[in-house]
């Protein structure tokens, strides 16, 4: 029972640090229309995976820089003005399929590959704490310190450099936020999963919100229901964790939208 | 070019002087707010910098604004709407005022009170503006100087200067009221590179104080936008 214990709590802290790191960079993602671009980063992250196993590094290591590459590429595209849509297709697919098909090279480990495409987050030990709590705290502190900046960007570019903002940097910010979020995510929704956590909470929220702070507050709220919902699925009825969550958070998703909806209707 | 004024861009050619520490207000062209990012004229008002809310208020007063609601931004009526972006350029005290065709889709009437603010603003600040419109009536009469832009400067001075300037009728038509120019002129006439000098003889003699309202103008309108404004 106490073994028990001690791989709920220790899966309960991570999925609800990484859904709180997840809400306010999820908001950006959203209203900066870069859902496809972090569904990508996150994508390329199995690449990463392969680079960690070829090089022994720790998997947060290899996985944060392939994201860091592949988001610093994207971003480097977009500011080229070019048509993204195939491009990032392109990109996402191909790495994801290079990188399953490097990691099959490395024959020992061919059953973590479930885990790392669907995360496993009952199996985090204390030791992972070390990395999570470290990007937690980068996340969070990098999109505190930075948030009225980054709003402004997204607001509108030639506004925020009449204030002395320089678009570019911010969006850096945004990037390494996002390649340490999908290094975090990774083990534990999974490098396909990943992009639903920051989507989700965030569009859900949007329902609810008056101000951007708030809509992250509420984003953040959702998403730790989700994960402690989904993890409480996932040992009622024996279903994958990470899926377990998203489900919970697509549910989330729908209410909020319904009522939205309605309340909207009751005020006209 | 206001894009290579705030800094947004650095210019190909030319150099840009800009007095150090000068307070500039900017009031974007049109500011598309995605319908998925909440935002309230107060929270607007207050990026990037958090401000007490007794000079929020007195530049919403300032801007015609009643007061800083609480309302969503994107449920403000395009003069509202534009008046909160002027509240917000307000904000910093400017000693110059920069804005982008202010009054794009707004009607007649809402052009005209939009404009009077402005007019209102500049006296009781005493900032200098420079406003960049296709609104021919409203830069020949509001104007203390105007600079007509296509592809290169193409004439400037004093409103009655430029409308009496052989490149301006070429532009905008023989007529000597600017505002009745009904077409657009299609060809950049391109007297800036061959002869450079001569562009600058007959109207460069404003040796007057200049006025602080300096308007950028050009023939950028489309034929039919132009004729429905006449209308």
């Amino acid at each position: 029972m106490e073994m028990f214990d001690a791989f709920l709590v220790r899966a309960i802290l991570a999925g609800v640090a990484l859904s709180l790191a997840a809400a306010p960079l999820g908001c950006f993602v959203v209203w900066r229309r870069m859902a496809y671009f972090g569904d990508a980063t996150a994508h390329a992250s199995i690449l990463g995976v392969a680079l960690s196993l070829a090089f022994a590094l720790p998997v947060f290591i290899g996985v944060l820089l392939i994201a860091l590459a592949m988001a610093l590429a994207i971003s480097a595209l977009q500011a080229r003005g070019q048509t993204l849509d195939t491009l990032l297709g392109v990109m996402a697919h191909s790495t994801l399929a290079l990188g399953l098909v490097t990691v099959s090279f490395f024959s020992d480990v061919r059953i973590d590959l479930m885990a790392y495409l669907f995360g496993d987050i009952l199996s985090v030990a204390w030791s992972d704490f070390l990395w999570i709590g470290l990007g937690l705290f980068l996340v969070v502190g990098l999109l505190g310190w930075r948030w009225s900046a980054l709003l402004t960007c997204t607001l509108n570019r030639d506004l925020a450099q009449a204030e002395g903002i320089n678009p570019k940097r911010e969006q850096l910010v945004l990037t390494l936020a996002l390649a340490l979020i999908v290094a975090l995510g990774i083990q534990i929704v999974g490098a396909i999963l990943i992009a639903a956590l920051l989507i989700i909470p965030a569009a859900a929220a949007r329902n609810f919100a008056n101000t951007p702070e708030a809509m992250a507050l509420i984003a953040a709220a959702f998403g730790a229901c989700a994960t402690l919902g989904g993890l409480a699925a996932s040992l009622h009825w024996d279903t994958p964790t990470g899926p377990s969550i998203i489900c919970c958070a697509a549910a989330l998703f729908f209410t909020s939208t319904l009522l939205g909806a309605l309340r909207g209707r009751g005020l006209s | 070019m206001l894009r290579s004024l705030i800094g947004s861009i650095t210019p190909l050619k030319g150099a840009l002087t800009r007095q150090a520490g000068l307070r500039i207000g900017y009031v974007p062209q049109k500011l598309h707010i995605d319908a998925t990012l909440p935002l309230t004229v107060s929270r607007f008002m207050a990026l990037p910098r958090r401000v007490p809310a007794k000079d929020l208020e007195a530049a919403a007063a300032q801007a015609g604004l009643g007061h800083v609601s609480q309302a969503q931004l994107s449920q403000l009526s395009g003069g509202q709407f534009q008046r909160v972006l002027l509240a917000r350029a307000l904000l910093c005290r400017p000693q110059l005022l920069i804005l982008d065709e202010p009054t794009q889709g707004l009607d007649h009437s809402g052009a005209a009170a939009f404009y009077r603010q402005i007019e209102t603003v500049r006296q009781n600040t005493g900032c200098a503006v420079l406003l960049v419109s296709h609104d021919l009536h409203v830069v020949m009469a509001a104007s203390d100087r105007v600079i007509c832009l296509n592809g290169h400067v193409c004439c400037q001075g004093s409103p009655e200067q430029v409308a009496s300037s052989p490149e301006y009728q070429t532009l905008f038509g023989a007529s000597t009221d600017g505002a009745m120019a009904l077409y657009r002129h299609e060809h950049d006439h391109d007297h800036d590179h061959d002869h450079e000098h001569d562009d600058h003889h007959d109207h460069h003699h404003n040796d007057h104080p200049r006025g602080p309202v300096a308007t950028v103008t050009g023939p950028k309108v489309a034929p039919d936008a132009n004729a429905k404004e006449l209308a």
